[in-house]
């Protein structure tokens, strides 16, 4: 697939791709911040039949809604493909020493060398986050590692 | 009455007309522009209602609105996006040129004006307003259309052209001989280049001492330092313009945008306050007359732009729909016409040439949105059917 980046002088830069379907699809991003979301006509493919206009807040959830289960997928893809490499989606049990403590307490890559690469919490995904990140009952830490150090991570988490 | 009493029930009776006729061109979506040169037709010389004792008053106030609507156009580029206009897009920006600077030059030779004066005529057919272009492009929702980069670009080459032409009319205008011409355009030209050197090499340098979190600070800075540099290149034959249009080439960025913020309303105040004394100057006497001559140069520039528009854009391979999208998101005229006629006018040009420019921007600057607004629907419907 082909992403087409054009400046716009004066106003920012469009994004546009054709999907397998055949809509081309576009985004403008102008500089102050607002995105427009541009759906092309097909029988005129120069013409946006459809612009949605979305604000800071608007295009960051957008941009999570599309890509976080896209981060899931790439790390199963990444872990088929590199072999040793697992990724593995481990729970705060309720009880868990680590629970309401920061990601950095736990220490988790100096002690078994496996990365936390992501934390979902009630459907929404806080993609690699940093040692400041306050985990919570009930929230699955993605990790990616060696088979050993993830169980080793299960551990620490369970029970410290 | 107090002197300075008659000076404020003036200006504020202008100011308060203003806003009404602005309410009124927002309700019916045209540009403001118009209205606001209708009246000033009708406070000016030979109008309805004459304002003589502001007169002096508003003309400093027109001066400013100038500088201040080339510094934000400036702001609104930056250096590098000028210059990739200029090596990507020169084809198409030379063809814009030609086209469009053809029908006044060539009205202005069969009048008989002169020379000096056909070269004034070029600048007020060729300017596209981008004021107005900007406006249409995002009202229809044409920002994220294929051919609006072209546009974009075109509009582009068209401001750093201004920034080369302003100098050379200013100092054709001064009237001076050939040499003395010669050397002083030259001088023009060589600051125009040593200062986007300087913008573009430097820009950081400028923006660092400009560059304020107080935004109170940051206007005093932009605002003084654009018409320190306006007023030397006044001096210099360069015209005040081009020195504020380059102070906001310089500057760029997060600095350039908050600035841009920050100047809107003072543009917008000083801008109709120039657009009004432009039409003071006019006598509306003198329109009725050239109204025909306007019409026609206004229907065979609207023919050029479209050729220019539908040109450029089969060059970035845009389909026929987007050829006259382009064509017609380009009709506009506005504040640069009104600009170079200003110049033109204000250096004892025919007086004739202020009216015809005011009857010729008085229907581009009304009827560019109204027609690409009227034709969008039609040139959908073709498009689908083909």
């Amino acid at each position: 697939m082909e992403v087409e980046q054009t400046a716009l002088p004066g106003i920012g830069l469009r994004h546009d791709f054709t999907t397998r379907a055949g809509q081309r699809v576009g985004i403008v991003s102008h500089r102050t911040g607002r995105r427009d979301l541009v759906i092309y006509d097909k029988d005129d493919p120069d013409r946006a039949c459809q612009t949605v206009k979305l604000n800071d807040e608007e295009a960051d959830a957008l941009a999570e809604l599309l890509g976080a289960p896209r981060i899931v997928q790439r790390l199963n893809q990444l872990h088929q493909q590199v072999e040793g490499l697992v990724s593995v989606q481990l729970p705060i049990p309720s009880g868990s020493p680590y629970a309401g403590r920061t990601m950095g307490e736990a220490r988790v890559r100096t002690r078994t060398s496996a990365s936390i690469v992501a934390v979902v919490r009630g459907g929404q995904v806080f993609a690699s986050p940093g040692p400041d990140f306050v985990f919570r009952e009930g929230d699955v830490v993605v990790v990616v590692g060696s088979a050993d150090s993830t169980a080793d991570v299960a551990g620490i988490l369970a029970d410290g | 009455m107090h002197e300075t009493a008659v000076i404020f029930l003036e200006f504020g009776a202008v100011l308060l007309g203003l806003g009404v006729l602005g309410a009124l061109a927002l309700r019916g979506g045209i540009s403001p522009i118009p209205l606001y040169l209708i009246a000033g037709l009708a406070f000016g010389t030979g109008g309805v209602l004459p304002l003589a004792t502001s007169e002096e008053f508003i003309s400093v106030g027109a001066e400013l609105g100038v500088v201040l609507l080339l510094l934000t156009l400036g702001l609104e580029y930056n250096a590098d996006e000028l210059v990739t206009s200029l090596t990507s897009n020169a084809r198409a920006g030379i063809v814009d040129l030609v086209l469009n600077a053809a029908p006044g030059a060539i009205c202005a030779l069969l009048l008989g004006w002169g020379p000096v004066a056909a070269v004034a005529m070029a600048g007020v057919t060729y300017a596209t307003s981008s004021g107005i272009t900007a406006k249409v492009l995002s009202d229809l929702g044409w920002i994220g259309n294929r051919e609006t980069p072209t546009v974009l670009s075109l509009l582009v080459f068209e401001d750093l052209t201004m920034a080369v032409y302003l100098p050379v009319l200013t100092t054709l205008l001064a009237g001076l001989s050939l040499v003395s011409g010669a050397i002083s355009v030259g001088i023009a030209l060589g600051t125009v280049s040593v200062v986007l050197v300087v913008a573009l090499r430097f820009g950081r340098f400028i923006e660092a001492f400009v560059s304020s979190p107080n935004s109170e600070v940051l206007l005093l800075k932009v605002v003084g330092l654009a018409l320190l540099v306006a007023g030397l290149a006044q001096q210099l034959q360069v015209s005040a313009a081009v020195g504020a249009f380059l102070v906001g080439i310089a500057l760029s960025g997060q600095l350039a945008h908050d600035a841009q913020a920050l100047l809107a309303p003072l543009r917008d105040l000083f801008a109709a306050v120039f657009f009004v004394f432009f039409g003071f100057q006019t006598d509306p006497a003198k329109i009725l007359p050239v109204a025909g001559l306007a019409a026609l140069l206004a229907l065979v520039s609207m023919v050029t732009k479209l050729l220019t528009g539908a040109y450029a854009a089969r060059r970035a391979g845009i389909g026929k729909a987007g050829q006259a999208r382009a064509g017609i998101a380009l009709i506009p005229r506005g504040e640069f016409n009104i600009v170079i006629a200003g110049l033109a006018v204000g250096a004892g040009a025919h007086p004739d040439l202020g009216a015809l420019a005011a009857a010729y921007v008085l229907i581009l600057a009304a009827f560019g949105p109204l027609a690409a607004k009227l034709v969008q629907p039609l040139i959908t419907a073709i498009a689908n059917k083909a």
